[in-house]
C-alpha cells in the first residue's frame, strides 16, 4: 500500500502518544522531587502537618505515576512497531540510550516505588524516605538517556555512515551521552519539569486553602477553629514551597532555553527561522515578534507586534548579529542534499514557540498570584481565584506540550537531522489497517483512561489530606513487632 | 565468546527474568476470579504481587531495548511483524497496570469489580500471547531478502502458535498458583496449592508436548538438556506441592519456567528469526547485531549494573518475604 499514508498515520500516532505520556512526565520527575523534599523535612522538623503533606501530594503523584508508566511501555515498543526502516537505520546508536535507560533508571523507578509504597511499616523511616529520593533518581536518568537519544536525533555525533549496511553506526558513545544539544535540553526540560510541578502543588494547595478559609467564616466551636487553623497552616507551608520552586525552576527554564536557542542556531538554523517565520536573511538586529497575523499558508505577514533586536539576541547573543532566514537557508540546503522541501511547517513552528513561553509563564505567573493571594493567613475573595487554581498546572502542562511539539516539528523534514528524512522512515510491511487499528485503539483508551485520572485526582483533591496520619516506625524492632497488624497501605 | 553470543546470551536472560518473574504476577492476576472468595480475599491476592508486579514487567522493558540495541534488526522485524498481537498486549498491560493502581482508590463495589475484570482480562491476554509469538519466533515466519515479515496476523494464529500460547498461559497459572501458596496463609493457601495441582498436570501435558516439536523442529543436544531439566523441575515442583512443600513447589515452577526459556533460544541460536519463504532471510545473530563497538560500551555498561538491579530487586522480596493473611488486609466498608 501507499507508503506515504503510513507515514502520515505513524507520526500522528506519534505525536499523541507521546505528548499524552508528556502530560505525567513532568508531574513525575517534579511530584517526585517534592514529595522526597516533603517527606526530608518531616524528618528534620518533626512537625506531622508535613508527613500529612507527604502522603497527601504522594496520593496524587501515584496516581500520576501510574499513567506515566503504563504509556511509557508504549513507546518503548513504538519504534519498532511503526518505525522499523527508522530502527534498523539508527539502532546501533539509538538503541543503547534506551536499552541503558531501562537498565539504570526503570529498574531503579519501579522497584523502589514499590518499596515506597508498600515499605512505610516494612523498613525504618530513615530508610524509607531514601526509596522517594531515588525513585527521583530514577526519573533523572530516565531523562537523562531519553533525551540524549532524541538529542541525537536533532544533532547526529560520534557516529559514520556504513554504505554497505546502509545504515549510521557508532563511534563514539560519549559523544551521544554529552551531545552539546542534550547539554541544553536536559537542564530545560527538567527545570520545566521542577516548575510545572511546582505550580500544581501551589494549585492544590491554594484551592485547599482558600476552601478551609471559606469554611472557618461559618465555624464556631473551639475545637473545630483549631483543626481549620491548622490546616490552613499546612497549606500555607504547601503554598510556600510551591511558590519558590516554581520561581526558581522558571529561571532555570529560561536561561537555558536561552542557551539552547543558541545551539539551535548554530546546529539546525533553519528550526530558529522557523521559529520566527523569519523568511528573508536579516543582516542586523533582527526583531522579535510577539503576536502576528499572517496569511493563512503563513508564507507571509500582514501585521506584527515585534520588539526589535530580541531575535538576534536570542540566537545568537549578539543584538546586532545576522539571522538567516527561511530562503536563503532552502537554497543551501538543496545545494546540499538536492532537490526537496526543507522547510517545517512554519505557522506551527511559529505559534508553537510562542505559545511554549507563553503558557509556561502564565502558569507561573499564576502559581505566584496565589501564593500572593493568600499570603499572611489571608482569604482569598478575588472572583478569578478558581480560575487561577484550575488553569495554571494546565497552562504549564500544556507549555510542556507545544514545546515539544516545536522541536519535533521544527526538524521536519528530517527525523534524523541531515541523515534521514521521516517520508523514508516507516515500517515498509505495516498497512494502513494495523496502523488504524492502533492509532484509533491507543487514542480511544487514553481518552478512557484521561477522563478516570481526573476524576481521581479532583476527588482526591476535594477531599484534601487526611486528618491524622500514623507516624511510621522508627527501628527494626518497632517493625517486627507489627507484623500482625493490618498493612498501613493495602491496594 | 563473540560479543553477538554474549549478548544473544544476555537477551535470553531477560527474557527469562521476565518469565519466571512476571509469570507468576500474570498467573495470579488470572486466578483473581476463580481463588478468591469474596473482597477480602481479592484484595489479599492483589497485595501479595502489589510491590512486585511494576518491578518485574521491566524487565521486558529492557529486554525490548536491548534487543533494539544489539540486534536492531530482530527489533524491527519482530515488532514491525507481529504487529496485531503485540498491540494487544500493550493494551492489556495499560489496562492492567492502571488497575493495580486504581482499583483501591474508591470504595464502591462497580469500579472495584470493573477494575478486577481489568486485572484479569490485562493478565489472560499477554500471557497467551507472548507464548503464540515465541512459539513463531522458533517455528519460523516470513521473512523477505529485506528482512521484512511478509505474512499477517492469520500467520500466527497456527496450531504451532497457539499450541505454545497455552503452554505460556498454563504454566503462568500454575506458577501463580504456587506463589499464592507460598505467600499467603489461611484457607486461600491450601486451595491455591490444591488448585496448582491440577493446572500444573495440564501445563505438563501441553508443555512437553510443545517442547517436544521445538526439539525435533530446530533442537539439538544442549536444546534438548534444557527441555528434560524443565519436565524434570515440572513434575519435581508438582511434587513438592503434593506433599506440601511450598518453597520448593514454587522453585520447581520457576526453573521449569527458566529452563525451557533457555531451551529455546539455545534451540534456535544462531538464528534469531527463521525465515520460511523461498528466498527469504532467516535474521541471525550476525546479520541482525549492531556493530561491535556498540555492543562493547553495552557489555560494560549491562556487567556493572545488572548485578546491582539483581541484588536490589532481590532485596524487595526480601522486605516482603512474609505470608500475608486476611487480617493483615485493612477492612473496608464497600458502597453499592
Ligand atoms: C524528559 C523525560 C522523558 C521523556 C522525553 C520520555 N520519558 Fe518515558 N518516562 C519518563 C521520562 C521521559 C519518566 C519520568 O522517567 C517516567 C514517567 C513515569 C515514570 O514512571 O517514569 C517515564 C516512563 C517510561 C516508561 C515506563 C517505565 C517503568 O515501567 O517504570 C517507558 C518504557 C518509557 N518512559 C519510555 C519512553 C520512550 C521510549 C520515550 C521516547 C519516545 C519516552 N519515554 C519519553
Ligand atoms: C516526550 C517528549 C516528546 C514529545 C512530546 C515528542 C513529540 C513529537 C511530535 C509532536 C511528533 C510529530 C511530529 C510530526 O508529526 O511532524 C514527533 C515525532 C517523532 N519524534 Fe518526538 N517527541 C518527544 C520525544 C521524542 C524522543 C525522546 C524521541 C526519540 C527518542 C522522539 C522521536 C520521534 C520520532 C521518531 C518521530 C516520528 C517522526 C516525525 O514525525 O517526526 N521523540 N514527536
Ligand atoms: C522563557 C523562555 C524559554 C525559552 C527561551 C525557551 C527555549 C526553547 C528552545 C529554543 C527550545 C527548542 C530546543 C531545540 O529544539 O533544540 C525549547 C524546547 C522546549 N521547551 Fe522551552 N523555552 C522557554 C520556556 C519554556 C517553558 C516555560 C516551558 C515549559 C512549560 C518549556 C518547555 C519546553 C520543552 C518541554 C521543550 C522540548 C524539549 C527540548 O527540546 O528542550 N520552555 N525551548
Amino acid at each position: 500500500m501507499n507508503a506515504l499514508e503510513i507515514t502520515d498515520i505513524a507520526r500522528w500516532q506519534f505525536g499523541i502518544i507521546t505528548v499524552y505520556h508528556f502530560l505525567f512526565v513532568p508531574l513525575t520527575i517534579g511530584l517526585s522531587a517534592i514529595v522526597a523534599l516533603m517527606q526530608t523535612i518531616w524528618l528534620k522538623t518533626k512537625n506531622d502537618d508535613w508527613l500529612r503533606l507527604t502522603k497527601f501530594i504522594g496520593k496524587l503523584f501515584l496516581i500520576n505515576i501510574a499513567m506515566g508508566v503504563v504509556t511509557g511501555i508504549v513507546q518503548e515498543f513504538q519504534f519498532g512497531m511503526n518505525w522499523s526502516t527508522y530502527s534498523r537505520f539508527v539502532g546501533d546508536i539509538f538503541g543503547a540510550p534506551l536499552a541503558v535507560e531501562a537498565l539504570l533508571a526503570f529498574f531503579l523507578e519501579s522497584t523502589f516505588i514499590g518499596l515506597w509504597i508498600f515499605g512505610w511499616d516494612r523498613v525504618p523511616r530513615k530508610i524509607h524516605v531514601t526509596f522517594i529520593w531515588l525513585v527521583h533518581i530514577g526519573t533523572l536518568a530516565s531523562s537523562w538517556f531519553i533525551l540524549a537519544a532524541n538529542s541525537w536525533m536533532q544533532h547526529p555525533v560520534g557516529y559514520r555512515f556504513n554504505e554497505e549496511r546502509g545504515r549510521a553506526e557508532l563511534t563514539d558513545f560519549w559523544a551521544v551521552m554529552f551531545n552539546k544539544v542534550q547539554l541544553g535540553t536536559f537542564p530545560h526540560v527538567i527545570a520545566a519539569s521542577y516548575m510545572t510541578a511546582a505550580v500544581f502543588l501551589v494549585a492544590v494547595c491554594g484551592f485547599l486553602y482558600g476552601k478551609r478559609a471559606t469554611e472557618a467564616a461559618s465555624l464556631r466551636e473551639a475545637e473545630s477553629v483549631t483543626v481549620n487553623g491548622r490546616d490552613r497552616d499546612m497549606y500555607a507551608r504547601g503554598i510556600r514551597l510551591g511558590a519558590v520552586i516554581a520561581v526558581v525552576g522558571f529561571l532555570g527554564v529560561a536561561i537555558s532555553g536561552d542557551v539552547q536557542g543558541k545551539i539551535m542556531t548554530d546546529v539546525q538554523p533553519m528550526k530558529m527561522a522557523a521559529a520566527e517565520a523569519l523568511w528573508d536573511t536579516s543582516d542586523s538586529c533582527a526583531p522579535f515578534s510577539i503576536f502576528t497575523i499572517g496569511t493563512p499558508d503563513g508564507s507571509a505577514k500582514r501585521w506584527s507586534l515585534e520588539v526589535p533586536c530580541v531575535l538576534s539576541f536570542l540566537a545568537t547573543g549578539d543584538p546586532q548579529a545576522k539571522v538567516q532566514g527561511i530562503n536563503d537557508l532552502q537554497a543551501q540546503y538543496e545545494q546540499q542534499f538536492g532537490p526537496g522541501n526543507y522547510k517545517p511547517i512554519i505557522p506551527v513552528t511559529y505559534w508553537s514557540f510562542r505559545w511554549m513561553m507563553g503558557l509556561g509563564v502564565a502558569g507561573v505567573a499564576g502559581a505566584v498570584l496565589l501564593a500572593w493571594m493568600t499570603r499572611k493567613r489571608r482569604t482569598p475573595t478575588w472572583p478569578w481565584y478558581n480560575w487561577i487554581v484550575v488553569l495554571a498546572p494546565l497552562w504549564a502542562l500544556l507549555g510542556n506540550g507545544v514545546g515539544w511539539v516545536f522541536t519535533e516539528m521544527g526538524r521536519q523534514p528530517w527525523v534524523v537531522f541531515g541523515l534521514m528524512q521521516t517520508a523514508d522512515a516507516a515500517s515498509p510491511n505495516v498497512s494502513t489497517t494495523e496502523a488504524w487499528i492502533s492509532i484509533t485503539a491507543l487514542a480511544l483508551l487514553y481518552a478512557v483512561l484521561a477522563v478516570i485520572e481526573v476524576g481521581l485526582l479532583l476527588r482526591f483533591i476535594r477531599k484534601g489530606a487526611d486528618a491524622y496520619v500514623e507516624p511510621p516506625d522508627l527501628t527494626w524492632k518497632d517493625i517486627k513487632s507489627d507484623d500482625d497488624q493490618p498493612l498501613t497501605f493495602a491496594y | 565468546m563473540e560479543l553477538t553470543t554474549v549478548w544473544f546470551c544476555l537477551i535470553m536472560v531477560l527474557w527469562t527474568g521476565y518469565f519466571v518473574l512476571e509469570g507468576f504476577d500474570f498467573g495470579v492476576g488470572m486466578l483473581l476470579p476463580f481463588l478468591a472468595r469474596g473482597d477480602r480475599e481479592r484484595r489479599l491476592m492483589i497485595n501479595t504481587i502489589g510491590p512486585l508486579w511494576d518491578g518485574n514487567e521491566v524487565w521486558v522493558l529492557t529486554a525490548g531495548g536491548a534487543t533494539f540495541a544489539a540486534f536492531p534488526e530482530w527489533y524491527a522485524t519482530l515488532f514491525s511483524g507481529f504487529y496485531l498481537p503485540l498491540l494487544l498486549i500493550l493494551l492489556a498491560l495499560i489496562v492492567r497496570g492502571v488497575a493495580f493502581e486504581f482499583r483501591h482508590q474508591r470504595s464502591d463495589v462497580t469500579w472495584q469489580r470493573r477494575w478486577d475484570m481489568a486485572i484479569v482480562v490485562g493478565s489472560f491476554v499477554p500471557a497467551f500471547l507472548w507464548g503464540v509469538a515465541f512459539a513463531n519466533i522458533a517455528r519460523g515466519v516470513p521473512i523477505d531478502a529485506d528482512k521484512n515479515f511478509q505474512g499477517t496476523v492469520f500467520t500466527l494464529l497456527n496450531p504451532v502458535g497457539i499450541l505454545g500460547g497455552l503452554v505460556t498461559l498454563t504454566l503462568f497459572l500454575t506458577h501463580g498458583a504456587m506463589f499464592i501458596a507460598l505467600k499467603t496463609d489461611g484457607e486461600i493457601r491450601h486451595r491455591a496449592r490444591a488448585l496448582s495441582l491440577r493446572l500444573g498436570t495440564v501445563a505438563a501435558v501441553v508443555a512437553v508436548v510443545f517442547m517436544l516439536w521445538a526439539e525435533i523442529h530446530t533442537g539439538d543436544v544442549t536444546s534438548a538438556l534444557f527441555f528434560i531439566a524443565a519436565a524434570a523441575c515440572l513434575l519435581g515442583g508438582l511434587a513438592a506441592a503434593a506433599s506440601g512443600r511450598e518453597g520448593w513447589a514454587f522453585a520447581g515452577t520457576f526453573l521449569t519456567l527458566a529452563f525451557a526459556v533457555v531451551g529455546l533460544f539455545a534451540a534456535l541460536f544462531p538464528e534469531v528469526m527463521p525465515t520460511t519463504l523461498e528466498g527469504g532471510v532467516s535474521l541471525t545473530v550476525h546479520n541482525a547485531s549492531a556493530t561491535h563497538y556498540t555492543l562493547q560500551v553495552m557489555t560494560v555498561i549491562a556487567a556493572i549494573f545488572t548485578p546491582i538491579v539483581v541484588l536490589y530487586q532481590g532485596w524487595t522480596y526480601w522486605i516482603f518475604r512474609r505470608r500475608l493473611t486476611i487480617q493483615h488486609i485493612p477492612a473496608e466498608e464497600l458502597a453499592h
